[in-house]
């Protein structure tokens, strides 16, 4: 075991964990932790755009923003915090420019800027241009980006380490995390004074999905195991747009830059569902419009898939704004876009829960908002919540630069004024015993049966539309599952890139999401944004205009209620 | 379909492998399956000790470049219509292989750190953006597209032999800010890359431009730097 010490440990490298990072490089002592090299983290399959209210190509405020922001999540938002997220968002994106970023560009040499779904002019009038872009790779720009200045600011990296444990001393301080190095097997001790979860999200456990493979909830998990709560883990974003059965994600910029949806009669059928936004509605209702025409016997041949329709654009705005979208369907389908309809599905894309935080990235215990010392997140990861129960496209990406440097900056502040805490005696047992258990297993169930019943059950019964008996079904599957697990068996015993005892590790942070995602489903009678019951149609703000939080207790799992912090925007009927 | 996927084998761990293998296995796949899904079924349903990198699985994070029937591939990126019913799968070549089709990446990263790959400018205004003009940003836009997966690199025969070359990739990210007209950086890394480890060593192969899963223009790149070198302006 190698012992470190630092004032902060960051875990994950993508958007969050970086612009964390940067906030505290040079001012103190940090590592970056992370299971991939940080320019391969998810941040990089973000496409279309970075929402922020410049008013560059038409005028437009942060408070529309902020209402949009606040409508679109089906007014679960709080409020309080997508106004910073709105506000915030205007100096970071220029933050990010100043940084390299390279941003398209305006004839008159200003960041270039476009439409997006949910995002409109005077508080919904029509759709509006506020998403800055760098053609459709938006995150490989933002995350080639931090990593550079990451490099520039000298980071100290753990690169390729997987992490297996958060430690709290006695009185729930946090002081550092487990690591196992993934070259060599060996657990590192990283002891300090605060950490921040920046681990993303986790659509694997989903079958279709646009995450990557490494989408796994690691840092969720854990603390989840230790008792600290997560928060809205039932609104699970799915994006209307997938390559139909690969799930790869064609950003929604193929949508605001003039694509169309449509039917097997080739109606453009969102203008019958959302009349004044029409395609651009918000991705929770696209995902429902395109199941409702699957279920009324308008999917493409029957099955279970709609046409993405470009052939109408213009060839430069293909090759110029979406070259890459337009790369995978040839890729991967055959299909050229710029003479053919794309067949997509919605796709398991963006978790809108995970763990609860103020809008300083300091993870929270309870409904009082009671911060655990020492222990942040930002990004994916956590909820803060400004995306209540649907996240508008280009947001996360906002998300993850304004909440990250926000989280860094409270960081900085609580490593000067804070002393390092113990660490719990023998920090690596628990983790120790958990790799032993599996590694000495000599027979028992390979990890792809497991994982991939959960992605079947949670793709049927737990994705765009749900009713209760479904969800109870699920539930016991994934507890049979979990029960699996127990048994879990692999064939690689080594010390060197043992990817197979990681898979299986990443599975048991997996069924412990799964599980947190639907003990919420079925505590919440309601339909809301991306959570649609079939048994509970109507949005329900006398009983649920709250968010929840998932406890697992030594008593069973709990779920508790947390009020919704509401500013500007009394809830509405939501409309477009 | 039913494929042979024939695979070089290390690993330090196990006897059987410490000295390169290369084993075969049958596997059934679909003609648009991706090489990664085929690697995936031998190692979620065979034999779970092979091991690659891989994280997004559709050719944007860069981590599962290996040669493929010769050739640098994504394996998330090429499909087994593509590569007939035998296929040969080894690790990249010119760096140290750790286990099976991983590579030691940190030379590859101390390569490209070399070139000092971020914005180098003082000038930041206090209030909006920097302006470019569309042109401007279109003069580096190909070399924004790099996603270190170190295809071209690996595939670059001088790299093979002359371990002091920063290789095509580190070039590439050079490049990118050298000719971005926001940065002030150039002559510092036109200084490096004039030095006995940068462009010179590059005998215009065009390996790299091949290689390159993002469709990256690398050897053009390179000589761009070269001319800039030579006729001391960056244009």
């Amino acid at each position: 075991m190698a012992y470190h010490r630092f004032d902060a440990v960051i875990v994950g490298a993508g958007g969050a964990g970086l612009m964390a990072a940067i906030q505290l490089a040079g001012k103190a002592n940090i590592a970056v932790v992370s299971k991939l090299y940080p320019p391969r983290s998810h941040t990089g399959a973000a496409q279309g755009g970075i929402s922020a209210a410049l008013g560059n190509v038409e005028e437009d405020h942060w408070e529309w923003h902020m209402f949009d922001t606040v409508k679109g999540g089906d007014y679960l938002v709080d409020q309080d915090a997508a106004e910073i997220l709105a506000r915030e968002a205007i100096d970071a994106v220029l933050e990010l420019e100043h940084m390299g970023l390279p941003f398209n560009r305006t004839p008159d040499g200003k960041i270039d800027q476009r439409r997006f779904g949910g995002h409109t002019r005077n508080y919904g009038e029509g759709p509006v241009r506020r998403a800055c872009y760098a053609a459709d790779r938006t995150g490989h720009m933002i995350i080639q980006t931090l990593y550079q200045q990451g490099i520039k600011h000298h980071v100290n990296f753990f690169d390729e380490h997987f992490l297996v444990d958060v430690l709290f001393t006695e009185d729930g301080i946090c002081c550092g995390v487990v690591t196992r190095e993934i070259k060599t097997g060996e657990l590192h001790v990283l002891h300090a004074k605060a950490v921040l979860i920046a681990t993303g999200g986790f659509g694997r456990v989903f079958k279709i999905t646009s995450n990557a493979l490494a989408g796994t909830g690691d840092g969720i998990a854990i603390p989840y195991r230790l008792g600290v709560p997560l928060m809205d883990m039932e609104f699970y974003q799915f994006h209307p747009t997938g390559l139909y059965k690969l799930g790869i994600l064609l950003s929604e910029a193929a949508r605001g830059e003039g694509g169309i949806l449509r039917n097997s009669e080739g109606e453009a059928f969102c203008a019958r569902y959302a009349p004044t936004l029409k395609d651009l509605a918000p991705r929770d209702m696209v995902s429902r419009f395109i199941y409702q025409e699957i279920k009324e016997g308008r999917g493409i041949d029957g099955k279970d898939y709609v046409h993405l329709d470009l052939t109408h654009l213009p060839e430069e705005v293909i090759d110029q704004k979406l070259p890459d979208i337009t790369d995978f369907a040839r890729t991967y389908l055959g299909v050229e876009p710029k003479k053919e309809p794309v067949p997509i599905q919605p796709t398991a894309h963006y978790a809108m829960g995970g763990l609860p935080t103020d809008v300083d990235g300091r993870v929270i215990r309870d409904e009082q908002a009671t911060p655990i010392p020492g222990f942040y997140s930002a990004g994916e990861s956590a909820c803060v919540s400004v995306h209540g129960a649907n996240r508008l496209g280009t947001n996360s990406l906002v998300d993850l630069v304004v909440f990250g440097r926000r989280a860094g900056r409270h960081m900085l502040k609580y490593i000067q004024e804070n002393s390092l805490p113990p660490l719990p005696r023998e920090p690596e047992l628990r983790a120790r015993a958990e790799i032993d258990a599996i590694l000495s297993r000599k027979s028992g169930i390979r990890p792809v049966e497991i994982r991939m019943a959960m992605q079947e059950v949670m793709m049927d019964k737990v994705s765009v539309v749900r009713d209760g008996r479904g969800l109870a079904e699920a539930q016991e599957k994934i507890q049979g599952l979990k029960r699996d697990y127990a048994s879990v068996a692999i064939d690689d015993r080594g010390q060197t890139f043992n990817t197979d005892l990681l898979e299986a590790l990443e599975l048991g942070y997996m069924l412990d999401c799964a599980e947190a995602i639907i003990v919420g489903a079925i505590a919440r009678e309601e339909s809301r944004g991306a959570h649609y019951r079939t048994d509970f149609e109507q949005r329900d703000d006398k009983n649920w205009l709250a968010h929840t939080l998932v406890y697992r207790t030594s008593g069973g799992i709990q779920v508790r209620k947390k009020p919704v912090t509401i500013t500007k925007f009394e809830p509405k009927e939501r409309k477009y | 379909m039913q494929v042979t996927l024939r695979i070089k084998r290390f690993n330090p761990d196990v006897p059987e492998f410490q000295k390169p293998t290369y084993r075969e296995y049958q596997v059934e796949v679909e003609p648009n399956d991706r090489l990664l899904d085929a690697l995936n079924k031998v190692k979620w349903h065979h034999d779970g000790t092979l091991t690659y990198r891989r994280s997004c699985a559709h050719g944007i994070c860069g981590s599962d470049a290996m040669r493929v029937n010769g050739r640098n591939r994504l394996a998330c990126k090429v499909l087994m219509s593509e590569l007939g019913t035998k296929v040969t799968v080894e690790p990249l070549i010119g760096f140290p292989v750790i286990k099976d089709l991983i590579v030691d990446m940190e030379p590859f990263f101390e390569g490209y750190k070399s070139v000092k790959p971020y914005l180098i400018a003082d000038d930041a205004p206090s209030a909006g953006e920097r302006l470019q003009s569309p042109e401007e940003r279109a003069r580096y836009d190909d070399t924004t597209k790099c996603i270190l997966c170190a295809s071209c690199t690996s595939s670059c025969p001088i790299t093979w032999t002359n371990k002091e070359f920063v290789g095509p990739a580190a070039i590439v990210n050079a490049h990118r800010f050298i000719f971005d007209s926001r940065d002030q950086g150039a002559a510092e890394r036109l200084r490096i890359l004039n030095q006995r480890s940068g462009v010179w060593r590059c005998r215009t192969v065009f390996n790299c431009t091949d290689a390159c899963p993002r469709g990256i223009e690398v050897t053009k790149a390179i000589e761009e730097v070269k001319r800039a070198l030579l006729f001391d302006e960056v244009q």
